[in-house]
């Protein structure tokens, strides 16, 4: 077990990129200070770096610049091996020849573990990961979540692993059976406490699985944070847009001595106070927290989606699109609206970033 | 099962008494079902309910072992594919590897024989409506997932057919690309005169499209018409079954005056859609967005729950918890993290309930 | 999929198939069949045989002989060149510009037609001028294959090797390439050593495309005849007078087409069985 701390971290796939073109990086300087036990996730839409950061932290790949340490042991060009790291693929992986018990003997094996240690070791794993009934069977014709709970419990047999890193395990097991995988995960997290990253697009896993999620976008760490600042102060207009269905309502607006006005308005935000002289400006607020009102900013409704337990209003005002949400027994209106933003959930960003966030 | 007049009918598609057996097994069983021109029609159902099927036999890809098929008032039920006008677009992104993005949109058009000013104009507009105009030149490998489906998407929009096939398009797809077609989609297809049949896994798609939705359980229809009639009356459990993500909960429930029995000797109050039911045994069904960890709504049903997981999508949390010894959901707004085997309290709104007779089926 | 629609057009794409399947296969194959169980002395003239030449092959010796030569030139043959082939493939690159040259190297000596290949090793092992002969020589050992049978079975193994493996080598190339890189990382995290990786994830992964390997270098290796021909023609004496061989000189040199029809279709069989044993044997264990 170990705490994770990344310096500076920079990555690209050409043996000799210049320092000077941010394009030749597939990761873009970033530092990171992971705690001992916890639950991460990375998360950001394909091609947004995380499994190349999932891999740096793996050893399979070695970084270009930068330095990377467990427990205050520099560790940036040691093997897997040396980092005594374990990782689930999105692909289950197992020795089709062998059986499950071998399987999850595997590893201990080959680190010359003797019969008498291995036997008791696997059969405790067998059992958190509830394999014992077919623990003598062979691997190649378990089901895919079974397959996927072998990966695991390579991981898991090994006392000493420093992280168990995962990397979009839940793919290919049947929507219907991912709640109870996602729940297995949880709780084994929570009985080993083992250090345990997962990289995944799907915001439901990530929010899920972990205490603190990383979102990712164009090889840069845009926010961590628990699932609820994610979703009630996004540091960045992506975020909002990223998590959350529907996302957040990005909308220009203009700042007229320390006010912000929108459309003539004035609205009022939880970091007003914080903004900065100059800069394209922009304010952010989630659908959740718009409402109908009496008077406000106009708008006209243009289209009415039922989600079963809400409706998703679609509103324009001045060219721009507003959603918000209304509860099934509420009426829909037609034709024009008046929209208030709760002051407490609207937030002024400055270039994308939120304003006044240490970011 | 559909009265249809004889106007209507002469332009719809019409499947009757529709089976199709494969060696011993039966995958769809006496199917008849009625499609309107200019409809958006969905099939909903878990993997293996049939939807692929029965839209092979709408293609004329697959033939029915017995029952018909009308189209506009003709039997089509042994016309070739090729004969039939139809379009298809599948799960997997199917694209010609070796052709641009214009040829790939343009070849049902080759095919048919057009000038190239008018497949030209066709392609052109196709594109603009999915938004692939700066894509025209580049092959499918360039392209993002969305960018590939959209392209095949656009393929089965520009040769005018009477019918077009969706299978389950957007799986395949990151779920921020799913919501922006989820929203493109119904835009998409608003104007044409054509058929278009939408088979989908997720009972969500299916209302955020609208239209009208087929449930489908093991090869059997349960239901079709206008989707928000099928989510909110539905006639039978199955149904609601079938039209509920995350699952619906139910349970045994005793009806006596205006108390409800449930699980061991609880007492519920009746909730306003069971005022008016016979006192008796009923099959209680509550959607989990009608259950929350915090109290809300009139008659409130106290269920002693211990967790098992609270998944957290954005903004909702859904905590599957275990109530006497069966699994029952939440979905809430806002983020719950209740921890893994706490003791909890939820709250069911039961005036939302529905129930159902010795039969399963919808009483009220 | 039972009944699909039926379109009775597609009959005419298949046509040429059965017709080449018919003029390749099935009519000289019935005409083997029909001498197997005829006396004939030309002129079209024949006389029912029975089971006359069966008998007769099975019984002589020199059929026996020469199926155990071929025999032990396959079981040869095969030992030397699936594992050889299956390390080779092993070194060669994965990625990098050294790929596609590997790659043409060894597809090379699949490129050269039989008889070359038997005239090449002719001239290379000819006792007076050859570079091979003169090698050999070189070293202290005498050697002159048109003299000493274990030089000519030397010479023929060498040649079948060389002509050969690289098939093998594609093949296990093939496959080994097709294994996700996902498996070696996996290894990696597990701390597998090489060997491990070898026989838990190559081996393993390659099952298939080494039953296919085998297979197929057994029915060749079997039925074995250009190249022997052109380099010793069976010789020295009958030394390497194979199955094959054996089988021209019956029907060609003797003209005896009975026993020649009957050896034939007695070898064919041999072949079947022998491909089935294979096959059954390694896809042992295998579920579906």
């Amino acid at each position: 077990m170990a705490k994770i701390s990344i310096e500076n971290l920079r990555h690209s796939y050409l043996p000799f990129p210049d320092p000077a073109r941010e394009d030749q990086y597939v990761l873009k300087k970033l530092s990171i200070d992971w705690q001992d036990g916890g639950a991460y996730a990375l998360l950001g839409p394909s091609g947004c770096g995380k499994t190349t950061l999932l891999n740096l932290i793996s050893g399979l790949l070695i970084p270009t610049e930068g330095t990377m340490k467990f427990d205050g042991r520099d560790v940036t060009r040691a093997t897997p091996e040396q980092r005594n790291i374990a990782q689930v693929f999105q692909f289950p992986v197992i020795y089709d020849t062998m059986t499950v018990f071998d399987n999850l003997a595997f590893p201990l094996r080959n680190r010359g573990v003797s019969e008498a240690e291995i036997a008791p070791r696997v059969k405790e794993i067998a059992e958190m990961l509830d394999l014992s009934r077919t623990l003598y069977n062979r691997a190649s014709g378990l089901t895919a979540d079974g397959k996927q709970k072998i990966s695991l419990g390579r991981g898991l047999v090994r006392s000493d692993v420093a992280a168990i890193m995962f990397d979009e395990p839940l793919t290919v097991i049947d929507p219907h059976l991912k709640w109870q995988l996602r729940s297995k995960l949880k709780e084994l997290h929570q009985r080993t406490k083992r250090t345990m990253i997962y990289v995944t697009h799907d915001q439901t896993e990530a929010l899920t699985f972990a205490d603190q999620v990383v979102v990712m976008n164009n090889g840069e760490i845009v926010q961590q944070g628990t699932p609820v600042e994610l979703f009630e102060r996004p540091h960045h207009t992506f975020v909002g847009h990223f998590i959350g269905s529907p996302g957040m309502n990005v909308l220009p607006c203009e700042i007229k001595g320390g006010k912000t006005f929108y459309a003539g308005q004035m609205i009022k935000a939880q970091n007003e106070k914080a903004l900065k002289a100059d800069g394209k400006f922009e304010i952010g607020v989630r659908p959740e927290f718009v409402t109908l009102a009496k008077t406000g900013i106009a708008a006209d409704v243009v289209k009415v989606s039922d989600a079963g337990r809400f409706r998703i209003i679609e509103t324009i005002s001045g060219g721009n699109t507003i959603r918000l949400l209304l509860a099934e027994d509420v009426s829909v209106p037609s034709g024009q609206v008046k929209l208030a933003f709760d002051p407490e959930h609207t937030q002024i960003y400055q270039n994308g970033w939120l304003a006044g966030a240490a970011a | 099962m559909f009265q249809i007049g004889e106007l209507v009918f002469r332009m719809a598609l019409e499947l009757r008494n529709i089976v199709k057996k494969d060696g011993g097994n039966t995958i769809i069983y006496d199917a008849s079902i009625s499609f309107e021109p200019r409809s958006f029609n969905i099939l909903l159902g878990t993997t293996l309910a049939g939807k692929t099927t029965l839209m092979q036999l709408i293609a004329g890809i697959q033939k029915p072992t017995s029952g018909k098929i009308f189209h506009k008032g003709k039997d089509v039920t042994g016309m070739a594919v090729q004969k039939r006008n139809v379009s298809m677009v599948y799960q997997q992104f199917i694209n010609y590897p070796n052709f641009s993005v214009y040829e790939n949109i343009a070849s049902p058009l080759r095919v048919a024989g057009m000038t190239n000013a008018e497949i030209g104009r066709r392609v052109g507009k196709a594109a603009e409506l999915l938004r692939l105009g700066p894509m025209l030149q580049r092959k499918p490998s360039e392209l993002s997932g969305g960018q590939q489906q959209r392209t095949a998407i656009a393929r089965a929009l520009v040769k005018d057919s009477d019918i077009i096939l969706l299978d389950e398009p957007l799986a395949n797809l990151d779920y921020k690309l799913r919501e922006e077609l989820r929203e493109e989609l119904p835009k998409i297809f608003a104007d044409r005169d054509a058929i278009v049949v939408y088979a989908t896994t997720e009972p969500s798609e299916a209302l955020l499209f609208g239209g009208n939705t087929a449930t489908m359980h093991e090869g059997r229809i349960t239901q079709f018409g206008p989707t928000s009639t099928s989510y909110r009356r539905p006639v039978d459990l199955l149904t609601a079954q079938v039209f509920s993500d995350p699952p619906i909960n139910t349970t045994k429930a005793e009806k006596r005056g205006q108390t409800l029995s449930v699980f061991s000797n609880q007492k519920w109050p009746v909730g306003e859609a069971g005022r008016k039911l016979k006192d008796g045994e009923y099959t209680i069904g509550i959607r989990p967005h009608n259950v929350a960890p915090f109290k809300h709504g009139k008659s409130i049903g106290t269920l002693n729950a211990k967790v098992i997981v609270t998944e957290i999508s954005g903004s909702e949390s859904v905590i599957h918890a275990t109530v006497d010894g069966h699994t029952w959901i939440s979905q809430s707004h806002g983020i719950h993290a209740l921890p893994i085997g706490s003791q909890a309290e939820l709250y069911a709104d039961l005036d939302q309930c529905l129930f159902f007779d010795g039969n399963n089926r919808l009483v009220s | 999929m039972s009944n699909k629609i039926v379109n009775q057009k597609a009959w005419f794409l298949v046509a040429p198939v059965f017709l080449v399947v018919a003029f390749n296969a099935l009519i000289p194959l019935m005409t083997v069949v029909n001498f197997s169980v005829q006396e004939t002395f030309g002129d079209n003239v024949f006389t029912w045989a029975g089971v006359q030449w069966f008998q007769d092959v099975l019984h002589s010796e020199r059929f026996h002989n020469a199926l155990l030569k071929q025999l032990l030139f396959s079981a040869i043959v095969l030992a030397i060149e699936i594992p050889l082939g299956l390390a080779i493939a092993l070194t060669m690159p994965r990625k990098g510009i050294w790929v596609s040259f590997c790659l043409i190297l060894m597809a090379l000596p699949l490129l050269i037609p039989w008889n070359v290949v038997g005239s090449m090793w002719n001239i290379m092992a000819l006792p007076d001028i050859g570079l091979l002969a003169k090698m050999i020589n070189g070293l202290g050992i005498d050697y002159n294959y048109t003299r000493q049978p274990v030089a000519a079975w030397f010479t023929i193994v060498l040649m079948d090797v060389w002509h050969w493996t690289s098939l093998v080598v594609l093949l296990c190339y093939a496959g080994l390439v097709s294994i996700p890189d996902a498996y070696y990382q996996a290894a990696k995290v597990d701390g597998a050593k090489p060997w491990a990786v070898f026989r838990y994830i190559q081996l393993p992964k390659l099952k298939h495309v080494l039953t296919i390997a085998v297979l197929l270098r057994f029915m060749d290796s079997f039925m074995i005849y250009t190249e022997v021909s052109v380099l010793t023609g069976g010789g020295p004496g009958n030394a390497t007078t194979f199955l094959s061989i054996d089988l021209v000189k019956i029907a060609l040199g003797q003209f005896d087409l009975g026993p020649a029809a009957a050896m034939s279709l007695i070898y064919f069989m041999i072949i079947l069985a022998m491909s089935w044993l294979f096959y059954t044997l390694m896809m042992k264990n295998e579920e579906s």
